[in-house]
């Protein structure tokens, strides 16, 4: 029994990475798309990510004199297969996820923390003064935005918690299976209101788009830590940063948004199922969406320190707000 | 990053960088993110234009001027021209003035727009960037409507200009009057009411006034600044002494100066609606009469043949000030010697004053801010004084190797 139950997890967590690989790509040529017609311009085909990824599959991966080679090699590996694993601990709709019983919220932010430790070991040991610059700046940026991070994620779990929410508090399937917001009064609602911006502001820092592409940086330090990688190296690094953008994506709607549109249409079974499968997906795009792609056509570039201060006190005092009005709405409720 | 003792690293900018139009390296001695000392090299992109001009004649010149620089390429034969007409003596008719007139302001509103989007770009605003190329665009449909080219017109000629301004051209200008008047207030407001925008250029790359004197900085570099100068209000040129011009300094508009980014930035957006009030004036005030002084090429040819003697022309290209000397020799069909001293060979000099103490990240929108021409400009070697190296070129070094230099080109 158990070995088929491995299986069937196996079978179903390799058609959900690679379901995770398309999307990410095509919800980025999407979002090219978006942003270029923001900017009055046509933008690129839709399946230019595609294009780009293949294209650079089939040409030369250097290495440069210089470079710790295990470590250079070793990085976008570590980076995209972290990524990835992200999709297995998130509930997609009604379905559960794959490996929800291994894993929890904790394991997700640390999965994400380590895909963006593996860039900066890259760039560390691509022995270029340029992707050094960019891999400090990486680390200012990973320091910056982890406690307004860490402040929305406990504070959502210490919620779940107290409101009597079946099943264990950092668990994802929790927050997907009843909505937080209709445990809520409107103090509540607020305070899950700052914590949403809090967690949106967080997400262009974790994806590296503009205003937070700060180690990235083409335009002052060439694509900073991922300045020297080319060919196979360079388009795993591509995958790891649209599949970064759809985790996180997932992961937001998974904790703010888990309204079910099945169940609101009545339906039942398989039906169920794929309906919010599917919606699932939409509910993603539309994050993404507002969160990424509007974002960074809407703004120009932090300088570093611009953007350890914002994410400080901006958006740390934000999700500390967020924290203390859901700690006042479960006191006076 | 260097903890207890002073540890610097290298990083270069440029000679080939995605913040930067043309190739110029800039070695940045940085401590972290901070910049401690820059050096410039240039010298990627030196191309002898002013030797290939010796075996060509003053015509021939005019088109090998104009392609000193794609962007400011009328100003460099408008300072031409105005070299050899002063060397020949011959006086150019009213009409041809007002058109000329009407062509540098038209560069300038082109090269201004540009700047301000590429500085966007810089910082990584890529939506005001599209946004200023797409309104560059009118300009550059004006500038083909008149002469018939996007980039190099080719309209100016010793003693006038070759393309006149027709009813046409004139409604097309109107147009492009209120298109701008209309729609540039808006990439005006996206660029100076965006909080990032202000955070990335207020403060970065201050150049005190005292220091804009001390290092020659000229053009919108100057002015932003605080300094009171432009060629075109101090020692007008062609229609400038009909129309009133006045510097454009940001103390006027924000009470203040502080000569940063923001301030280069805000002196050359208010210079786009300036340009735009003199386009407007210079059309209104369009006297009648010919084109050309001397419109039969082999007579000019002839006339330039016997003069003899060294002309001189300083006009205020969109970056700064912009010099051509040449001398003609009497009997002589090539141009003897000339030179060009293009606005930002003086500007380069003050990038170690505003480098010092900012950050990487600011470094290629320090570069941008007085828009640097490279292939205008390569000329010399500048070195941070503070290296106290002994390749340093003080400013008086400078002067006696251009004087030498100069000398030798005269064959004394």
């Amino acid at each position: 029994m158990s070995v088929l139950i491995f299986v069937a997890k196996l079978i179903a967590g390799g058609a959900l990475l690679c379901l995770g690989v398309l999307l990410a790509l095509l919800y980025e040529g999407v979002d090219r798309i978006i942003s270029a017609r923001m900017q009055r311009r046509f933008g690129p085909p839709l399946l230019q990510p595609f294009y780009d990824v293949l294209k650079l599959l089939g040409k030369e991966s250097i290495v440069p004199r210089r470079a710790v080679v295990w470590a250079f090699n070793g990085a976008p590996w570590m980076a995209l297969v972290t990524a990835l694993m992200v999709f297995l601990y998130i509930p997609m709709g009604a379905l559960p996820p794959i490996l929800g019983s291994e894993g929890d919220l904790i394991l997700i932010t640390y999965l994400l923390a380590l895909s963006a430790v593996a860039l900066v070991v890259g760039g560390f040991a691509s022995g270029s003064p340029y992707a050094n610059v960019g891999s400090q700046r990486e680390m200012v940026l990973m320091m910056s935005y982890e406690l307004p991070l860490a402040l929305v994620i406990s504070t959502m779990a210490w919620l779940a918690y107290r409101r009597g929410i079946p099943g264990p508090a950092f668990s994802l399937e929790t927050f997907s299976s009843l909505s937080l917001w209709n445990t809520v009064g409107w103090i509540g609602t607020l305070g899950l209101l700052s914590l949403l911006l809090a967690l949106l502001a967080v997400v262009p820092a974790e994806v590296g788009k503009v205003p937070m592409d700060i180690a990235e940086a083409k335009t002052e330090i060439l694509e900073g830590l991922i300045s020297e990688y080319s060919g196979r190296n360079l388009a795993l690094l591509k995958l790891t940063y649209s599949v970064r953008t759809l985790a996180l994506c997932a992961v937001v709607v998974a904790l703010f948004f888990p309204w079910s549109l099945g169940k609101a249409m009545g339906f039942s079974g398989v039906g169920l199922f794929v309906i919010d499968f599917i919606w699932f997906w939409i509910k993603t795009f539309i994050v993404q969406t507002v969160g990424v792609t509007t974002v960074r056509t809407a703004f120009g570039r932090f300088k570093i320190w611009q953007a350890a201060r914002f994410y400080w006190v901006q958006v740390g005092g934000l999700a500390l707000a967020g924290m203390l009005l859901l700690t006042l709405e479960v006191a006076i409720y | 990053m260097a903890v207890g003792e002073a540890k610097t690293y290298k990083i270069p900018i440029g000679p080939v960088h995605v913040g930067l139009k043309e190739p110029i390296t800039t070695w940045l001695e940085v401590d972290g993110e901070r910049i401690v000392d820059i050096k410039v090299r240039p010298g990627a992109i030196h191309r002898g234009i002013e030797f290939m001009a010796r075996e060509r004649n003053p015509i021939q010149v005019i088109y090998l001027a104009e392609r000193i620089c794609g962007i400011c390429s009328f100003a460099h034969i408008e300072s031409f021209v105005r070299a050899v007409e002063d060397a020949a003596s011959i006086s150019v008719p009213k009409r041809a003035q007002y058109i000329r007139t009407i062509m540098l302001e038209l560069e300038r509103v082109h090269s201004h727009i540009l700047w301000a989007g590429v500085a966007c770009y810089t910082f990584g605003y890529d939506s005001a960037f599209n946004l200023g190329l797409l309104l560059r665009e009118k300009v550059m449909d004006v500038l083909e409507a008149i002469s018939g080219n996007r980039v190099n017109y080719g309209v100016g000629t010793i003693g006038g200009v070759r393309r006149d301004i027709t009813p046409e051209a004139a409604t097309a200008l109107e147009d492009m009057l209120d298109y701008y008047r209309r729609e540039f207030a808006a990439f005006y407001e996206v660029a100076t009411e965006d909080p990032i925008t202000k955070a990335r250029m207020r403060h970065v790359g201050t150049l005190p006034p005292e220091d804009a004197v001390r290092y020659c900085a000229v053009g919108p570099t100057a002015r932003a600044s605080g300094l009171r100068v432009d060629l075109r209000w101090s020692s007008p040129y062609e229609a400038y002494a009909d129309i009133e011009v006045t510097p454009i300094v940001p103390q006027d508009y924000m009470g203040e100066v502080y000569g940063d980014v923001f301030d280069r930035f805000l002196v050359r957006v208010l210079e786009v609606y300036q340009s735009l009030d003199i386009i407007e004036k210079a059309l209104l005030g369009l006297p009648e009469g010919p084109l050309m002084a001397e419109p039969k090429l082999p007579k000019l040819l002839a006339l330039l043949k016997a003069a003899d003697g060294v002309g001189w022309s300083s006009i205020e290209a969109p970056r700064g000030d912009d010099t051509h000397v040449i001398k003609l020799t009497k009997g002589d069909e090539n141009v003897t010697w000339w030179k060009v001293r293009a606005p930002t060979y003086a500007n380069i000099v003050s990038w170690p004053i505003m480098f010092r103490g900012q950050e990487i990240a600011d470094a290629p929108l320090i570069v941008n801010s007085i828009d640097p021409c490279i292939s205008c400009m390569e000329r010399a070697l500048v070195v941070d004084k503070k290296s106290g190296s002994s390749e340093v070129l003080t400013k008086e070094e400078l002067l006696k190797r251009s004087r030498e230099k100069t000398r030798r080109l005269m064959g004394r």
